[in-house]
């Protein structure tokens, strides 16, 4: 039973969502736990590790507007995962829809600086979503097509998203200011996500709320969301029922890319102000682990985003405090990843 | 009565799921050498009994003892299969593409890290004489009749220790000549000391194997005859609390329909899919006001020809016309809109949304009809679907629970309700009874009476010839996807229909 959860509609009203949440914290502190072990064994003392995090995270006002920060994005890529799998769609391609909203969005700016601010800004939003969405519209029509199976086609475009922008960061969009390093024009004011006071806290996070909780009315108030539930419940009665689920498989890729596209956009207009290579730290695939972790569920995605945005805080101050890579943030993933699938597979027995 | 010490023995057993109270039953207890009969009607709680017994569902209370003196639990399957309880279920558990053998060791719980195969099999072999299973244990198990899988499933049981058997509805699955088989290894497992547990809603197959027969209503046991002291009648008197209603199958006399043609299939072929049967060069006609009987041995072309005529299938050859228009491209979608309603032979895997609840499946498959804003019109829907219920005389179903729950009936009565609920013009029906208890059954097939004179075309696979005879119009004979012969009510015999379905005479 408890397997189905995913798929409980009143979310999380019942105690056995609760219960979940609870669970994923624990999963999380273990992770964090088996983490340190590999610390020591790396000579580092994981003990200051984790109170320096604690302190830089939660001890001053910019530590914590950081970590809202780095939830901003992890709140539209996991909305971008939880949405398909609701239609038992496994969409693995957020990074690549991430790197194509904020891409067309930047075209955006970058070919009509001049708009005042009230129109440029919508503009790129919208580019943004379409972006995304035209990135995941694509698998989307070879699944409905029962082509390809949209976990591949999503997997392999993430590859091929970067590269698109590399190609404009080092060809046509090259900034003249900068020959050294590969990246876009500064974009105007104009073209810049508002923040909140001195912090980097933007727009994007109202973005990020209001998807996630269009994505909590959508699924339990609709009869979209409903006919939606049955596909993934049961996708040949569904067709039987004469629910369709072709269109209902594209379009739920394409808006769930769509969602990831303005993940991209709000990171270019507000963060970085400009197109750059590497934008997304793995934006993209933390979502899918987000949303994963969660089990669709709206506050449990705000839970694990704002979880995972502390675990990739960790990395940075590891590397600023200890000379550790960022790149372990990359262990700890993998460790809380694994460990949820023990206990996943522990609970189906 | 109980003399013997029990085998098994159950007491305050409660199980409820959700909002449904599945299980209370105060007392239930079987003996070395004695076949126990749990009867009910669809969704009386025998199943979920039984799935407590053997460690399958965990009760929310109840007491079990092996021994007696000596309280067990039953935590999980495992549990079951060391105190000497084996469960054969409905929907067999076997490995298709692994050998007898190897379904079997896979089972063994001393199963030795380095398998010997031969061992095994002499291991198994007196007990396969025993139960009459001739294959060669190197058989895979999908090449296998059903009544031979079935007897793989009770040698698995018994290799590993049972004594007490539970077989859920064991006949529902074999032909009428491998049910007597059953009943004898039935009779030989009793003599033999073992205690068997027979779930059934057939009153017949109570009085063959049964000593005692336990009655089941609403999850409790109402009632325990001993075999002697059963009637027929008493034990309907027990099932459903008041006495049987009259009998719907009554044949009558009826002109030929005349109303309009609801469905041309002309020279019908459709595309063989893996495991499928094709349909060749397949036509037939059937009227507003008509019921079409299609009759043969299941795995003819039945589930084909109702995918084809509800647009799931394409058709590579032919045409389709439903009310006199183009049909052969129709999507199902339109299909559907256009007043084809359909019953499919197995409903939850392809009528039913096992994780939704059953207001949400109810309100699946209606189109547009219920569309308020965004969402649903509830209400309106609920009005709907409790008129449909009252018309089917079915018993209400809990509508905040998820249809994974509910037992095989009431799965079956969900589709019903929701697919007869808006006046369909014609009905696709596969097997409908199959799954509903006789009293059900009789209300449906009085219901399809209804429709007919209402106007309605009703296409009806079944593979109950008196079923098929009583409401018929006309009867058709699938043989490996082509029509092997057309019978009138006048030549309803199964003297001339059954032939037919085997292919041992030619019809008209």
């Amino acid at each position: 039973m408890q397997r189905d959860l995913a798929m409980n509609l009143h979310g999380l009203a019942t105690p056995a969502a609760r219960q979940r949440a609870w669970r994923a914290l624990a999963v999380g502190l273990a992770g964090l736990g088996l983490f340190a072990l590999l610390l020591i064994l790396d000579g580092k003392d994981p003990l200051r590790a984790y109170r320096d995090t604690l302190i830089y995270v939660f001890g001053n006002t910019y530590g914590f507007s950081e970590l809202l920060v780095r939830m901003t994005p992890l709140l539209l890529t996991s909305v971008a995962v939880a949405l398909p799998s609701r239609l038992g769609l496994i969409n693995v391609g957020g990074e690549g829809q991430f790197y194509m909203g904020a891409w067309l969005a930047t075209a955006g700016a970058l070919a009509v600086p001049e708009l005042p601010v009230w129109l440029l800004l919508p503009l790129m939003t919208e580019l943004g979503f379409v972006g995304g969405a035209l990135w995941a519209l694509l698998p989307g029509l070879l699944r409905a097509a029962k082509l390809v199976n949209e976990t591949i086609s999503t997997l392999l475009l993430n590859y091929v998203a970067p590269l698109i922008v590399s190609f404009f960061i080092f060809g046509p969009w090259r900034s003249a200011e900068s020959s050294s390093y590969p990246q876009s024009p500064a974009f105007t004011d104009a073209a810049r996500l508002p923040s909140l006071g001195s912090t980097r806290i933007h727009l994007g996070l109202l973005y990020g709320l209001v998807c996630l909780a269009l994505y909590g009315w959508l699924m339990s108030r609709t009869r979209w969301g409903l006919e939606m539930r049955a596909i993934g419940g049961n996708a040949e009665a569904s067709v039987r029922l004469g629910i369709p689920v072709a269109g209902y498989v594209i379009a739920a890729m394409a808006v769930a890319g769509g969602v990831a596209g303005l993940a991209g956009m709000g990171e270019v207009s507000a963060i970085q102000g400009r197109l750059v290579a590497n934008l997304s730290p793995g934006y993209g695939y933390m979502g899918f682990l987000v949303a994963w972790l969660a089990g669709g569920s709206t506050v449990g995605i705000v839970v694990m985003a704002f979880l995972f945005a502390v675990v990739s805080s960790v990395g940075d101050i590891l590397q600023i405090t200890q000379g550790v890579p960022y790149a372990v943030v990359n262990l700890l993933m993998a460790i809380v990843l694994f460990i949820v699938l023990a206990e996943r597979g522990g609970a189906r027995r | 009565m109980n003399s013997v010490p029990p085998l098994l023995q159950a007491s305050g057993v409660v199980k409820r799921f959700g909002p449904l109270l599945a299980n209370d039953v105060a007392e239930f207890a079987i003996g070395s050498g004695e076949v126990v009969a749990l009867l009910g009607e669809n969704g009386a709680g025998k199943s979920t009994l039984c799935k407590i017994l053997y460690g399958y569902y965990r009760p929310d209370a109840g007491k079990f003892w092996v021994v007696a003196g000596q309280p067990v639990t039953i935590a999980s399957p495992h549990d079951a299969r060391r105190l000497g309880i084996g469960m054969v279920f409905q929907n067999l558990s076997l490995i298709p593409a692994l050998s007898i053998w190897e379904n079997v060791a896979l089972f063994l719980e001393d199963l030795p890290w380095a398998i010997g195969p031969a061992r095994l099999r002499r291991r198994m072999q007196a007990l396969a004489e025993r139960l009459r299973l001739s294959a060669d244990p190197r058989l895979p198990v999908g090449r296998l009749s059903v009544g031979d899988r079935q007897k793989v499933e009770i040698l698995k049981q018994l290799l590993a220790g049972a004594r007490v058997l539970i077989l859920d509805e064991p006949t529902k699955v074999l032909a009428p000549q491998e049910c007597d088989g059953l009943f004898r290894t039935i009779a030989e497992l009793r003599a033999e000391g073992h205690g068997i547990v027979y779930i059934t809603h057939k009153l017949h197959e109570v009085m063959i194997c049964a000593d005692r027969v336990s009655v089941m209503r609403h999850g409790r046991i109402v009632g325990t005859l001993a075999r002697h002291d059963a009637s027929e009648a008493t034990l309907l008197g027990l099932m459903f609390g008041d006495p049987s209603p009259a009998d719907a199958l009554a044949p009558s006399s009826r002109p030929a329909a005349t109303g309009a043609m609801a469905l041309e299939l002309d020279g019908i072929a459709s595309v063989p899919e893996a495991g499928a049967t094709a349909l060749h060069d397949l036509s037939l006609t059937l009227r507003s006001g008509e019921i079409l009987g299609v009759a043969g041995v299941s795995g003819n072309g039945q589930r084909e020809l109702a995918e084809l005529i509800l647009g799931l299938q394409r058709a590579r050859r032919g045409a389709k016309r439903l009310w006199g228009e183009d049909a052969t491209h129709w999507s199902p979608v339109r299909i559907r809109a256009a007043g084809v309603a359909s019953i499919p032979e197995d409903a939850l895997a392809s009528a039913i949304v096992p994780s939704l609840t059953v207001r949400e499946n109810l309100a699946l498959g209606n189109g547009r009809r219920y569309r308020a804003g965004f969402g649903l019109d509830w209400r309106a829907l609920a009005a709907d679907m409790e008129g449909s219920r009252a018309r089917l005389n079915f018993p209400p179903l809990p509508a905040d629970a998820r249809a994974a729950v509910l037992s095989g009936g009431n799965q079956q009565r969900l589709v019903l309700t929701r697919e007869l609920a808006h006046e369909p013009k014609l009905v696709v029906a596969l097997y409908p009874t199959r799954g509903l208890d006789r009293r059900s059954a009789e209300a449906l097939l009085g219901l399809f009476g209804k429709l007919r004179a209402a106007g309605v075309a009703l296409l009806l696979v079944s593979e109950d010839l008196d079923e098929l005879f009583a409401l018929s119009d006309r009867l058709i004979v699938l043989r490996d996807g082509r029509i092997a012969g057309t019978f009138l009510p006048t030549s309803f015999h199964a003297e001339a229909v059954g032939p037919c379905m085997v292919g041992t005479a030619h019809a008209a």
